[in-house]
């Protein structure tokens, strides 16, 4: 691990790089944010760092300008000269500058100050030349074509004109290389429009952009290389004619969407839940269905489509207005929760962090806490070796890797924290798993590790509702799929007999 | 003008209201629109605006600071036997002992405050009674009296005859204030260091990314707080010509109630001076009227609290419909 870094082979690629990192790898607490990643921005190119939710490109751009350092070993090279120690004062007066996702501004400050703030930071305390910084301001609107009031404070602006200043602020300083993280999240498609038009007229003027963006079609559309991140390291470099949405998905995922269909055909089971033309007002009507033992019932449809409403009506947490709920062939009256965990009914929720588990507590607490009654002992008190006996084997069932189960919940990554959810209602010993959303904020891992689980879960004898609104999800986990649109069931699905792009083109029509 | 009340409309606001008040206490009270008593309301509340605008910046720079009225007295008995050491001293050099030492103890503040990362609210409680306690023990609680005469004279920069035979004074206290107010509104508008402790106190993680050294900004605002702090505790004994270890404690809840009512915003990023003066001036002369209006003592704490909640909870009142706005 030398500091100095190894000379550079002399080809004419570095001299048209803007920006040339190699060996870039950054731990937080253990973990790899980044793992030994290279990347490589031409001058005037347009390129697209795409990746997951904490796939590692925030921390990439954080390096890149000096917020975080590298671990030892990196090798930045900004404009061909090697840069290893970065500052985010020097990173500027480089000329790299950064549109943050949540635009890094001060909603207190004035507009003018906001744009021109780097001529206030570094160097020693001198005084602020007001008209300057307006100046600055008003000429670099003016570029963009738009008018702001300059003295207005930032936090009275509608977002969209926030990210506008937040861009201005970037072409404030003459900048030649751009990171934009998110930059259309918050705007019109007009105002996106106008965004992409400018990014293209920058790079004409050998401006280069880095565009990080979830809407993959506009970064097909604008970059001419992609370089995809997963899990904190680089998939690779690609060129952006001739890639398809689909194809920029798998590389961003690690899930080849062209899976073996697991379903079977359950019909001969016995069934555990049936609704019967279950109703209720404003939410959902007219649900009929039948999941039987071993088997996996997806339930998808877009947002708001009423299935969260339904699973909610399923655990008692709300009453139906109209039909009736039959589970193991006996009329089922819910009127609680509790009611519905002493029937047989676990429930996953949605928003597994702020829902599902109670983040301070310790790992054992978590799993035993819709049971409390089982572990009691004598006197009613929680019997310390029952819970023992209980959280040892929950644990082991489900491969969950941890320090001990008295460690906190939140020392445990998302994919485990999900494990642990599944097998706090797993003690409850239920009948029917509504898994709701199961893979919101989990990495790609842990998703397969999730829908092992299941699929366990499944042979073992429940049934299970896997409620989700990413179609993949359910079209390869699922034995039958059922789906739902404005409060309604409107088809019914049997994996093996529809193919993906049919049925997604189905559900999102 | 019109900028001025669309830009500052806190500041605009407490003008309104002093005006009426004002207005309304002059024709309760013959007495009260008078220069003598403008004189005196400015000379009572000189030290109240030192810490004011100290205050000021630690709030601007989103701290809190609850020790520094603590830190005067620790710095007024330091200054005694500084001096004596010194063989007198001179203002000169009581600027220069009571600056640094207030200056150190909010360095205290600031090293706390940034190595161990615990918001400044709890630091500084810990070091109010710290301070207090240490305070306390070492000088048993004795009063002291015997101070150089440089220190307790009373100087004059203004006076004048009225017509009805009484003398307007103003004292020196007054001028100090003066510079104190110039010195932090030239500090925070108009210097690089006074922007970035706006930015730090509005959005922390958005000045670290733009290059601003978290840790002198903190040291910056305490170090001010305590200057302040400093230079107050020097000013109060020349007005009151005596040392008294608990004098001043409470005083820090009543300049931080005025300072808020100013608009400097709990968290961060608001704050004017202009307002910070609004806010202290409007404070004592509720006081003052209920005074010269012969309003029972107990009843000015209960007026002067409903006052500030008014005029807080209004100005939040003002700014709910921004917030939803926000959340768009």
């Amino acid at each position: 691990m030398s500091a100095v870094p190894a000379p550079l082979p002399a080809n004419a690629e570095a001299e048209g790089s803007a920006l040339r990192l190699r060996h870039i790898s950054k731990v937080f607490g253990g973990v790899h944010a980044l793992d030994d990643v290279s990347f490589e921005v031409r001058r005037g190119e347009v390129h697209c760092l795409a990746g997951e939710n904490g796939c590692g490109k925030s921390t990439l751009i954080k390096i890149i300008t000096g917020v975080y350092s590298p671990e030892a070993g990196a090798e930045i090279e900004i404009f061909g000269e090697p840069a290893n120690h970065i500052t985010p004062t020097a990173s500027r007066r480089r000329g790299i500058a950064v549109i943050w996702q949540d635009l890094a501004l001060f909603p207190e400050m004035t507009v003018a100050e906001n744009i021109a703030f780097d001529t206030l930071v570094g160097g020693l305390p001198r005084r602020v030349r007001y008209g300057a910084m307006r100046a600055m301001a008003s000429a670099v609107l003016e570029r963009l074509g738009v008018s702001l009031d300059l003295g207005a404070r930032l936090r009275t602006l509608p977002i969209a004109q926030r990210q506008i200043v937040a861009i201005a602020r970037a072409l404030a300083g003459e900048a030649r290389l751009i990171f934009m993280d998110e930059p259309t999240a918050s705007l019109t498609q007009s105002e996106t429009d106008s965004l992409l038009a400018l990014v293209r007229s920058l790079s004409e003027r050998g401006v280069a952009v880095v565009f990080v963006s979830h809407r993959l079609a506009e970064v097909l559309e604008i970059a001419e290389r992609v370089s995809v991140l997963r899990d904190g390291r680089l998939v690779g470099v690609f060129d952006a004619e001739g890639m398809t949405q689909l194809r920029l998905t798998e590389l961003m995922t690690g899930k080849t969407l062209s899976h073996a269909v697991a379903a079977r055909d359950m019909s001969a089971e016995r069934p555990v839940l049936e609704l019967d033309r279950l109703g209720r007002d404003g939410e959902f009507d007219d649900i009929s269905l039948t999941i039987r033992a071993g088997e996996v019932l997806g339930l998808t449809g877009l947002i708001g489509a009423g299935r969260t409403e339904l699973a909610h009506s399923i655990f008692g947490m709300t009453r139906p207005d109209r039909g009736t709920m039959r589970l193991d062939g006996r009329a089922l009256r819910l009127h609680s929760n509790r009611d519905a965990v002493a029937a047989g009914i676990g429930y996953v929720s949605e928003d597994r962090l702020s829902l599902g588990l109670i983040q301070q507590q310790s790992i054992a607490d978590n799993i035993v806490l819709p049971v409390l009654a089982k572990i009691t002992g004598r006197a009613g008190l929680i019997s310390d070796r029952k819970k023992a006996d209980l959280v040892t084997h929950r644990l082991h069932e489900f491969a969950v890797r941890i320090g001990t189960p008295q460690d906190p919940i939140s020392t445990l990554s998302g994919g485990n924290q999900q494990r642990v959810v599944l097998a706090k209602w797993l003690a409850t010993e239920p009948r029917l798993l509504i898994l709701d959303s199961p893979t919101v904020g989990v990495d790609v891992g842990a998703r397969a590790g999730i829908f092992e689980i299941t699929r366990k879960l499944a042979d073992m004898g429940l049934a299970i509702l896997l409620i989700s609104d990413e179609v993949p999800e359910v079209y390869f986990n699922a034995d039958r799929i059922l789906h739902m649109a404005a409060g309604r069931i409107v088809a019914e699905h049997d994996p093996r007999n529809v193919t993906l792009s049919d049925l997604e083109a189905a559900i999102y029509a | 003008m019109r900028d001025f009340l669309r830009y500052y409309p806190t500041e605009a606001r407490l003008l309104v209201v002093l005006a009426v008040l004002c207005a309304g206490l002059g024709l309760a009270s013959d007495n009260f629109l008078t220069l003598g008593n403008f004189a005196s309301l400015l000379n009572n509340n000189s030290v109240n605006l030192i810490w004011a605008v100290g205050l000021l910046v630690v709030l601007i720079a989103g701290g809190i600071d609850i020790s520094f009225a603590v830190a005067a007295s620790v710095v007024q008995y330091v200054c005694v036997y500084a001096f004596e050491a010194l063989g007198g001293g001179n203002w000169a050099l009581g600027f220069l002992v009571a600056g640094v030492l207030g200056i150190g103890l909010g360095f205290v503040n600031a090293a706390l405050i940034h190595g161990f990362r615990i918001i400044s609210i709890v630091i500084t409680i810990a070091t109010f009674n710290a301070f207090f306690g240490l305070l306390m023990f070492i000088t048993k609680g004795r009063f002291l009296y015997d101070m150089p005469d440089w220190w307790v004279d009373r100087i004059l920069i203004f006076e004048r005859q009225m017509a009805d035979g009484r003398w307007v004074e103003l004292t020196l206290p007054v001028a100090v204030m003066a510079g104190c107010v110039a010195a932090t509104w030239v500090l925070i508008n108009h210097t690089t260091t006074g922007r970035q402790l706006f930015a730090f106190g509005d959005n922390p993680e958005g000045a670290k990314r733009a290059g601003v050294n978290i840790a002198a900004m903190q040291f910056i605002a305490f170090g001010w707080m305590g200057m302040m702090a400093g230079i107050g505790g020097l000013m109060q004994v020349n007005i009151v010509q005596e040392v008294v270890p608990n004098a001043l404690i409470g005083r820090e809840l009543e300049v931080l109630a005025a300072v808020v009512l100013g608009g400097a915003r709990l968290g961060g990023g608001r704050g004017s001076v202009l307002g910070c003066v609004l806010g202290v001036l409007l404070v004592a002369i509720t006081q003052n009227g209920l005074n010269l209006l012969g309003v029972s003592p107990y009843a000015f704490k209960m007026i002067v609290g409903a006052t500030i909640l008014i005029a807080i909870s209004t100005s939040n009142m003002a700014l709910a419909p921004r917030r939803v706005g926000k959340g768009q």
